[in-house]
């Protein structure tokens, strides 16, 4: 069991938070701290724990400095923590870069090779400092490298089983031979046996159920998987950071589905191609990240101008421009929301954690589809790039509304108006069906029209459709009781989730809705889940509060409203917010 | 028709949707629109399995008069959007169709990836060498003396644009000329790049009698090629090169084989592609 008092190297337990352990691994560019990361992540699911794992690292191509940042758990974990309980660097060059990100206290643990020297900004931050001869060690193993060394010694501080170990390595090098694995067990066997000599630290106890699937996945991916679940079969795709992997993963995977993956050659003609697949029956998908979105901008009004379903996933970075493209900012909401010309309902949607990025996608892909509009969903870099350790998620299936006609049908006009605003779809190849789609304002049969009639009746219809579809239960996480109530989306949730389990634990209750569902505005619903509330603290990683404007701008917010909103690229953390609470409530 | 496995062929006429066009009288773009059914009618396609995709433009307004299913985009995007519809659907015959500013301005780059990816369409571009629309100004294909726009009033003073080259150079695997002033040979040329597979780029001369009256001239200038076409690049080249801009007919064709992915489902259940992510 874990025992504070006794272990210096244990998290505070005074909180409510998940009873965790954060791990840094530092090192320059090649030095495979990313890899040891990776499987220490994995070696901790096969133990049945939950985690997660940030990459950090400069903006070289290769080489450069490295950071694997992991939190480890019997529960499952959403965010990181400021601080860190262990600092382990293979070496230290350029490690005072990622002072901003890592916190350390008298409680944390710093190990360094022998003889190297550990930076003023580090040593000023605290934490016991002790050497392990990692190189000297990987030296006297044929094969052996310094990565492996290290990662048997964390492995060994921690409780983690060296079968665990064992069975992760096993997986991930079955391409580079018997050789590869044996060296790199023989490096991980030093690094234990070097680190017994460390007064031991008590591994966690593992829960009863943790023996359930566990995956290992980003939100990346998860989007990806998310797509194909909802139907997903024509993928267009214009190469962007932090949006990549999502289209990565789909090239080989939409393949096995009998779907298509086209490289375009810019977003211009991503969307666009989104759109014919789309015409043609086939729901489609891309993914990109801010500039990308801008650029497609024109071409979701044409989609949502013709009614034909497209999905955009903008996994989202610092902007504006270039901005910081490997790191996480929610500052793409308003062009999400108020980008297109022209009176344009459309969906927007965001995930709020890793594997929600599955959910948030396929739910996105039903909405546009079922509604005959685009629906942007809003991830981030936090959410995309980092592996986290998660159930496997619950297959849904949702019903679909999207009155796609492959049969001839009398009397057919593709904008009809009526009650529902969904009008039916007919797909090319069915005879008598046929229309012209258009961005033109245009008449019930889609004819071209400038008629201020068939204007207005094509607006309400546009408008109609969205706002009179029943969202349910997905609109919105909302959890807690209380007069204080925390407001926040995407990203932003893991953090302000743990701040308000931490203040719970001190016997303070905190409200928390995070909103999915972002466009139609759902007012009378946050309404609900406010009712009683006196005070509200909107949480946002932007530094123009866009969604505090927002949420000004479509909703009545009960009761005094405060905005906590900061910019990337650094994350918040559930500290931050626990602290603003607390301010709040003494100030 | 020899095809005895199709319904009756329908009637040229009968590929109109009786939306009367915007165009002006005497424009270039009936005599295409009439082209364009004619080869239909030939080659006997079902209009349900027909799709035309322009963008914006005078030429671009074609789809909603025909009774195919149409697609009329944003400006520069028709190339795109019918990339993605016939990967995706490549039982139906797919058409783009627009204008030169829309094709070879705004639309430039898509118009050398297409050419390049090789998907089985034909690309009709309807060159007046002036934007109609916006009300007479210069396009790629403008001399650079043409000094009747407003917008430059002393002429482009740059060289236009010659999109053979461009296409052939791109890799487009079939090219032609084509002129609304001869309606017949023009749905000939159609009917030609429609059942050659792979990228093929029909570039038909359609004067502007508003903006650019002088192009009535073009029916007295235009002439068939005196060659046959090609499947020769260098050949084609040089031939591209030191054209005129009036000579008519299939100037090049290409064997290269048509950019189409296999849509086959190799999996049973969805659940497989989760493997990957099982600890």
């Amino acid at each position: 069991m874990n025992d504070s008092a006794s272990n210096p190297l244990a998290p505070p337990q005074s909180k409510g938070a998940p009873r965790s352990l954060s791990i840094a691994m530092l090192g320059s560019g090649g030095s495979g701290v990313m890899t040891a990361g990776q499987q220490l992540l994995d070696a901790a699911g096969q133990a049945g724990w939950y985690g997660m794992m940030t990459r950090s690292s400069g903006p070289q191509i290769r080489g450069g400095e490295a950071a694997a940042l992991l939190r480890l758990s019997p529960q499952p974990v959403e965010t990181h923590k400021g601080r860190f309980d262990i600092l382990l660097a293979i070496d230290w060059l350029n490690a005072d870069r990622f002072v901003g990100e890592i916190t350390l206290d008298s409680n944390s643990v710093v190990i360094g090779d022998v003889g190297g020297q550990v930076p003023e900004a580090i040593s000023a931050m605290g934490g016991r400092y002790m050497e392990l001869p990692l190189s000297e060690l990987a030296k006297g193993i044929s094969g052996g490298r310094p990565n492996m060394v290290a990662l048997g010694a964390l492995a060994q501080l921690i409780g983690l089983p060296l079968e665990a170990l064992e069975k992760g390595l096993t997986k991930s090098l079955a391409k580079k031979g018997e050789a590869a694995i044996a060296a790199s067990m023989a490096g991980v066997r030093a690094g234990i046996e070097q680190a017994s000599a460390i007064p031991d630290i008590p591994p966690f106890r593992i829960d009863a159920n943790s023996q359930r699937e566990r995956w290992s996945i980003t939100g990346n991916e998860a989007a990806g998987l998310g797509a194909i679940r909802g139907g997903i079969r024509f993928v267009a795709a214009y190469p962007i950071t932090p949006g990549t992997e999502v289209l990565e993963w789909l090239a080989p995977n939409l393949k096995k589905v009998g779907g298509v993956l086209v490289q375009a050659e810019d977003e211009l003609a991503s969307i666009n191609q989104l759109i014919g697949g789309s015409f043609g029956g086939t729901p489609s998908l891309t993914a990109t990240s801010g500039p990308g979105l801008a650029l497609m901008i024109e071409s979701i009004g044409l989609a949502v101008a013709s009614e034909t379903p497209v999905v955009i996933v903008d996994v989202m970075r610092g902007g504006p421009s270039t901005g910081i493209p490997t790191k996480s900012e929610q500052s793409d909401l308003n062009i999400a929301l108020y980008g297109l010309h022209g009176d344009a309902p459309h969906i927007v949607v965001a995930p709020m954690s890793i594997g929600d990025c599955l959910f948030t996608t396929q739910w996105a892909t039903h909405l546009a589809e079922t509604l005959q509009t685009a629906a942007i969903v809003l991830s981030d870099q936090s959410l995309g790039q980092t592996r986290a350790l998660i159930d496997r998620p619950a297959d849904i299936a949702f019903v679909s509304g999207g009155r796609k006609i492959t049969r001839q049908a009398e009397d057919f006009r593709r904008y009809v108006v009526n009650e529902s605003g969904v009008s039916p779809m007919s797909i090319p190849g069915t005879p008598g069906c046929q229309y012209t789609a258009d961005g033109l304002e245009h008449s019930p049969t889609g004819t071209p029209s400038s008629r201020a009639e068939d204007h207005i009746q094509q607006l309400n219809k546009r408008k109609r459709k969205l706002d009179r579809f029943d969202y349910g239960s997905h609109w919105a996480k909302v959890e807690g009781e209380g007069d204080i109530a925390v407001l926040t989306w995407g990203s932003s949730t893991g953090p302000v989730s743990e701040a308000i389990d931490m203040l719970a634990a001190e016997g303070r209750k905190v409200r928390l809705v995070s909103m999915r569902l972002l466009l139609p505005a759902q007012p009378e619903r946050l309404a609900a889940a406010l009712a009683g509330v006196t005070r509200t603290l909107v949480v946002e990683q932007c530094h123009g509060a866009q969604f505090y404007h927002y949420l000004r701008a479509h909703y009545d917010l009960p009761g005094e409203l405060r905005s906590m909103a900061i910019p990337g690229p650094l994350m918040i953390r559930p500290d931050d917010v626990y602290s603003e609470l607390k301010a709040w409530e003494h100030p | 028709m020899e095809n005895a496995n199709s319904c009756p062929s329908l009637k040229p006429n009968e590929y109109k949707s009786g939306t009367k066009p915007v165009w002006c009288p005497g424009c270039g773009d009936y005599s295409v629109l009439l082209s364009i059914t004619k080869a239909m009618s030939e080659l006997n396609l079902e209009p349900e399995n027909v799709a035309l995709v322009s963008g914006i433009g005078c030429s671009s307004r074609l789809p909603a008069y025909l009774n195919v299913y149409g697609f009329h985009a944003v400006h520069g995007r028709a190339l795109p959007v019918a990339t993605g519809l016939k990967v995706s659907r490549p039982d139906l015959t797919v058409l783009a169709a627009g204008g030169d500013g829309d094709g070879f301005s705004i639309g430039g780059n898509h118009f050398m990836h297409a050419c390049r990816r090789n998907v089985d369409m034909t690309y009709i571009v309807m060159d007046n060498q002036v934007y109609g629309m916006t009300k007479g100004q210069a396009s790629p294909t403008t001399d650079p003396d043409w000094d009747k726009s407003k917008l430059t009033p002393d002429g482009t003073k740059i060289n236009p644009y010659y999109p053979l080259v461009i296409a052939l150079a791109s890799g487009a695997n079939f090219i032609a000329r084509a002129s609304s002033t001869d309606p017949n040979g023009a749905a000939k040329v159609l009917v030609d790049a429609i059942r050659h597979p792979g990228f093929s780029f029909v570039h038909m001369l359609s004067p502007c009698v508003t903006f650019r009256p002088e192009q009535k001239e073009w029916k007295k200038m235009v002439r068939p090629a005196p060659v046959e076409p090609t499947t020769d690049a260098a050949v084609a080249a040089k031939r591209l090169m030191t054209d005129d801009n009036f000579f008519l007919g299939t100037l090049y064709k290409g064997n290269r084989p048509a950019y189409q992915p296999e849509l086959k489902s190799t999996v049973e259940h969805l659940s497989e592609l989760e493997q990957g992510f099982i600890l």
